[in-house]
């Protein structure tokens, strides 16, 4: 069972959500922290991390004596990673997708596989927590692979929570795609509903079940509900604007430590989705 | 010309609302949203969309059903594992190399360009504004926040405009380099949180690595006085100039359910004080360095 995490906006509160749940459960439980450009979870957990693993992707390696200079190789390259000079090939690995055309179609050979960094990954485990956690490259554009390295290391029998990127594009399609539910967070205020519909859009378009949790609940207008109720989605947790949540949060603690009430509310929530799971399941 | 990009590492830090009230004190200057893909500037705006284009983006892979012989060879080469096993291709998996289509032995295989968003030239509230909104699901942010930074120079060159605004994405990834490369100076919107202080962190490495000279204005910074300080510590060791602090303040969601920037909405008059006074160090400092004649795009 894979439940991620995601919002269209940034800053809605879906790291607050995903810790407070997973700290808040007492089964075995994975966490992927897959906003690999800004992962934050770990600071909220309180886990000695792991050894880091690389994490590299393909680019192609040319051998420029064997090249003949036939362009066959940046002929096919869709994203002018590849250029050719005399018989000298230039390669430009951060424009790179890794489809390995190049190496497919030269024919002298002179292609091989090298590699490019992405960032690294690191595991941490506590009594019933895995906690994985991608981290990209400083400088390096492509989030995507390294998220999909990330969401690899699960296996299917596992209940897995996912820390998504913001948006609406490819890193969070990245993050959401094939698992069972996404609890989008927002907050009610024009921005929150704005970004709120695209990201509802997105999940549409993947066909995956999805609820809304609110945060900051009573601090903007009612557009977010009146929305939800019109397109029939459901309100699954509301967490209201409280000062003192806001602080607990700015110190890297957990509701559900500072306030214990809050561990039944994230138990209950964990309780709703694994039932629309079920339910979908049989269907 | 200048170009000012206000970043965040961070999402929801208050870049937008910063930027439109920005927008509402600068003079004779340029708005570009490049949070393509969860775009909100035009919340605060309120442009009149002049002309609207069409983003053609990457190729994606379709295979005739007719002309396939179930060879296979697509998908045995296909790195991204677009292809099902009766050959359809996944829109969403298809990374749009295209390398199915080039060495398919029967041809079988189109690769139409497809139209990936929209982009728009429009008249806001404060003067030109270029935005843009990126289809739902679709790749190539980067690409669509290149094109439109090229636009809005080139309108800003005609309008003979002193500076553009660019409201950046969060994150630190491919549409936020090509957001920044290139810029003038960048100005991180920072809270004062644990994670606040982290991504902020991370930003400035990106801003570093791409030599681009930075400023930092704390938003929400009587949140937690401790982590406002850590900020403050951080930004005196790199040598990043603080430009304002801005503490935590209701009138921002209430301008935004008016649909207005926060300067216009004067709900507060201490807070329009600050806003002016944070602009003309931001203005001052980006208006003293030299921009840099070209950028790249790195996708």
């Amino acid at each position: 069972m894979i439940i991620s995490i995601a919002s269209g906006k940034g800053g809605t509160g879906k790291t607050m959500i995903a810790t407070n749940l997973i700290a808040s459960l007492k089964q075995p439980v994975t966490l992927l922290d897959c906003d690999v450009e800004e992962p934050n979870a770990h600071l909220f957990l309180n886990l000695k991390m792991g050894d880091k693993e690389e994490v590299n992707i393909y680019v192609p390696k040319i051998d420029n004596d064997l090249c003949d200079g036939c362009k066959k190789c940046s002929d096919i390259c869709a994203f002018n990673a590849l250029a050719v000079i005399g018989s000298t090939v230039v390669c430009f690995p951060e424009l790179c997708h890794s489809c390995q055309g190049c190496e497919l179609v030269c024919p002298q050979g002179a292609i091989s596989p090298g590699k490019r960094n992405l960032g690294h990954m690191e595991k941490a485990k506590s009594e019933n927590i895995t906690f994985f956690k991608g981290t990209l490259r400083v400088g390096e554009a492509m989030a995507p692979p390294l998220i999909k390295a990330v969401r690899n290391k699960t296996k299917d029998d596992e209940t897995v929570i996912i820390d998504a990127p913001p948006g609406t594009s490819c890193p969070v399609i990245t993050a959401m795609k094939d698992t069972d539910f996404v609890l989008l967070v927002t907050e009610p205020t024009p921005f929150g509903l704005n970004d709120l519909k695209l990201a509802v859009g997105a999940v549409r378009e993947l066909n995956l079940p999805h609820a809304i949790a609110i945060n900051r609940a009573d601090l903007g207008d009612n557009k977010v509900h009146e929305y939800a109720k019109q397109e029939g989605i459901e309100i699954i947790i509301e967490i209201p604007f409280d000062r003192k949540i806001a602080q607990i949060y700015s110190n890297g603690e957990l509701l559900v430590n500072a306030q214990p009430e809050w561990q039944e509310k994230f138990q209950e929530l964990f309780g709703k989705i694994e039932n629309r799971i079920k339910a979908g399941a049989i269907k | 010309m200048k170009e000012l990009v206000i970043i965040s590492g961070k999402g929801g830090t208050g870049k937008t609302s910063i930027t439109a009230a920005f927008s509402a004190i600068a003079n004779n200057h340029l708005l570009c949203d490049t949070d393509v893909d969860a775009a909100d500037l035009h919340l605060l705006c309120a442009p009149k969309i002049k002309e609207t284009f069409d983003f053609m983006g990457g190729s994606l892979a379709q295979i005739r059903q007719d002309d396939c012989l179930d060879c296979g060879q697509c998908r045995l080469i296909c790195q991204f594992e677009a292809i099902s096993e009766d050959y359809v291709v996944d829109p969403i998996a298809c990374e749009g190399c295209g390398i199915c289509y080039n060495l398919c032995p029967t041809k079988a295989i189109d690769f139409p360009q497809q139209k990936c968003g929209e982009w728009f030239i429009s008249e806001a509230k404060s003067g030109p504004m270029i935005h843009a909104r990126l289809g739902i699901a679709e790749e190539n942010s980067g690409l669509l926040v290149h094109l439109i930074r090229q636009k809005s120079m080139e309108i800003a060159n005609k309008n003979k405009n002193d500076i553009i605004i660019i409201d950046g994405p969060p994150g630190i990834g491919c549409p936020v380099i090509a957001a920044v490369t290139g810029t003038t100076a960048a100005l991180l919107v920072v809270e004062p949180t644990v994670s606040g202080v982290h991504d902020m962190k991370r930003a400035m490495d990106l801003l570093k690595h791409f030599k681009l000279p930075a400023m930092v204005l704390i938003n929400k910074s009587d949140i937690n006085p401790q982590m406002c300080q850590n900020i403050i510590n951080e930004a005196e060791r790199q040598e990043i100039k603080l430009v304002g602090k801005i503490p935590f303040n209701k009138s921002f969601v209430q301008a935004m359910i008016e649909g207005e920037n926060v300067y216009d909405a004067d709900i507060d008059k201490e807070l329009s004080h600050n806003l002016n006074d944070i602009w003309q160090q931001v203005y001052s400092f980006t208006n003293n360095l030299e921009k840099k004649l070209s950028f790249i795009n790195p996708l």
